[in-house]
């Protein structure tokens, strides 16, 4: 039974940490704009 | 186009959390396996949108080389990357349903290792993607993803003839499936394949915008807009 | 189309002869990658010391993953030479077709890689007490197949990560994956000859299948390669 859960719980670990990857790289390119916007 | 993506995204949550209510609940339990097999809910729709992904992937490539289509090539490295995110999720999924139910982590099953070859070949063309500095690397991992392509049935072939000389056992069942398991599996995969496009979505968009950057950062330094 | 094949064949021919005459010249590449394939087999045995039983049915394996990892070294310099002398330029301005220079590279690298398992067999041979309990001639098609599964994608996965960061680390990232079919089929023919239980004919059916797949598919996509450079 724990399997089960743990599969689960590996299954949106993995989804929710690759999004977090992608919310990051959202940020950094945010950033890259407004430096470039200053220039 | 931007006011669709919070309502889609919206959707999708309530369909992920009616398809995971169904899955733990409502869908009758396994007789021989008991509910470690509701993890088949989740391993298979992985394994089907992975798949479909890269088969997207592929097409993709294709169009690039014959096209040279900056939005192909985009959708490429998208659906690359989601795909192994999915085939990730089916590689920690099949072990974990294996070991309480046939005692062991991994076998050579032909579906599992063949997955785990797409996986494979998937990350060395995402890394053919991230180390290449020449600037033509969309046509080589275009290249690289149709000799990633044409390997997968020889995979699948050759797995299957070892399995014929050594016999191993089967992961993932083989027979007929109660139609109430289907009507599960099914309203999960659809769950599973609007997330799938949610976040194929997003990070198309990231792409496209990353890529304005990086044109914007190219031409500041080579027309310092300060010296205009 | 025969006066084209005819100028394939002649540029493929001159281009080998020219790599192997300069290989045979400088001779240290030839050196280092012979030693080196000495090194993997002597490691490989201590790291398994099994007695004659057991060692055919893990030989096989051994055999080919040593040839593998001795290759990929000798698949790394491949085109180190038209790297330094900037030579890959006047390939892509000279009517030359882009096949030929493929092949020409394909088969040196070949011949090559021939010439460390002709050097790694006997020692293998030799440490593990082999003796083949099954139709051992198999052995000389299936390691003309075999080598030339590796060396085809090994030459064109080259090609590719030469304009890479880390690009020594690139070429067996890129190629392992997909050898994983040819070197099953490689390995587990290679058992069934060594002891005689099974039949290696659908190992070699698949390898054959293998190299006509990749050989194809590579001759046809390198054209592409030398121009994205």
């Amino acid at each position: 039974m724990n399997f089960l859960y743990a599969a689960y719980t590996a299954t949106w670990i993995i989804h929710i940490t690759y999004l977090g990857i992608l919310v990051q790289r959202y940020e950094r390119l945010r950033s890259e704009i407004e430096e470039l916007k200053k220039k | 186009m931007k006011r669709a993506f919070p309502i889609f995204a919206l959707l999708t949550a309530i369909l992920l959390s009616y398809a995971l209510y169904e899955a733990l609940v409502a869908a009758p339990t396994e007789q021989t396996m008991g509910n470690v097999q509701r993890i088949f809910y989740y391993h298979v729709p992985s394994a089907w949108t992975a798949f479909l992904l890269f088969t997207i992937n592929f097409v993709a490539s294709v169009w690039y080389l014959i096209r040279r289509s900056p939005h192909a090539d985009a959708v490429a490295v998208v659906t690359a990357e989601v795909g192994v995110v999915f085939c990730t999720v089916v590689l920690l999924t099949g072990p974990l349903w294996a070991r309480p139910v046939w005692g062991i982590w991994w076998t050579w099953d032909v579906r599992l290792t063949s997955t785990l070859v797409l996986w494979l070949i998937y990350i060395s063309y995402l890394m053919l993607r991230r180390f290449s500095t020449s600037g033509q690397t969309p046509v080589l991992a275009a290249a690289m993803a149709i000799l990633g392509a044409l390997d997968v049935p020889l995979v699948y072939f050759s797995i299957w003839i070892f399995r014929t000389q050594h016999p191993q056992p089967v992961i993932g069942g083989g027979g007929s499936i109660d139609p109430r398991m289907w009507h599960v599996l099914l309203i999960n995969w659809a769950a599973f394949l609007c997330f799938a496009g949610l976040i194929c979505w997003s990070r198309y968009r990231l792409e496209i915008l990353q890529r304005e950057v990086e044109e914007a950062q190219a031409l500041e330094t080579l027309e310092p807009r300060s010296s205009r | 189309m025969s006066k084209n094949s005819g100028a394939t064949a002649g540029v493929t021919g001159v281009t080998l002869a020219k790599d192997l005459r300069l290989e045979w010249r400088s001779k240290d590449a030839i050196n280092s990658m012979l030693f080196f394939a000495l090194l993997v087999v002597v490691v490989f045995s201590f790291s398994f010391d099994p007695n004659a039983e057991q060692s055919r049915q893990i030989a096989g394996g051994l055999v080919w993953v040593a040839v593998l990892f001795a290759a990929v070294v000798a698949l790394n310099q491949t085109w180190a030479r038209e790297l330094r002398n900037q030579v890959l330029d006047a390939y892509r301005v000279s009517p030359a077709p882009a096949n030929s220079l493929f092949l020409a590279k394909a088969l040196g690298n070949f011949i090559f890689v021939a010439v460390l398992e002709m050097l790694m067999t006997p020692l293998f041979i030799m440490f593990y007490k082999l003796r083949p309990l099954g139709p051992a001639w198999q052995l000389i098609p299936l390691a003309v197949l075999g080598t030339w599964a590796i060396v085809v994608n090994g030459t064109f996965f080259a090609a590719m990560s030469l304009r890479a960061r880390s690009r020594e680390i690139m070429l067996p990232l890129l190629l392992f994956p997909v050898t994983i079919p040819a070197l099953l089929a490689l390995v587990n023919a290679t058992t069934a000859i060594l002891t005689g239980e099974l039949s290696a004919r659908f190992w070699i059916v698949l390898l054959t299948t293998y190299d006509v797949v990749f050989t194809i598919a590579c001759l046809l996509l390198f054209e592409l390669v030398l121009h994205a450079e």
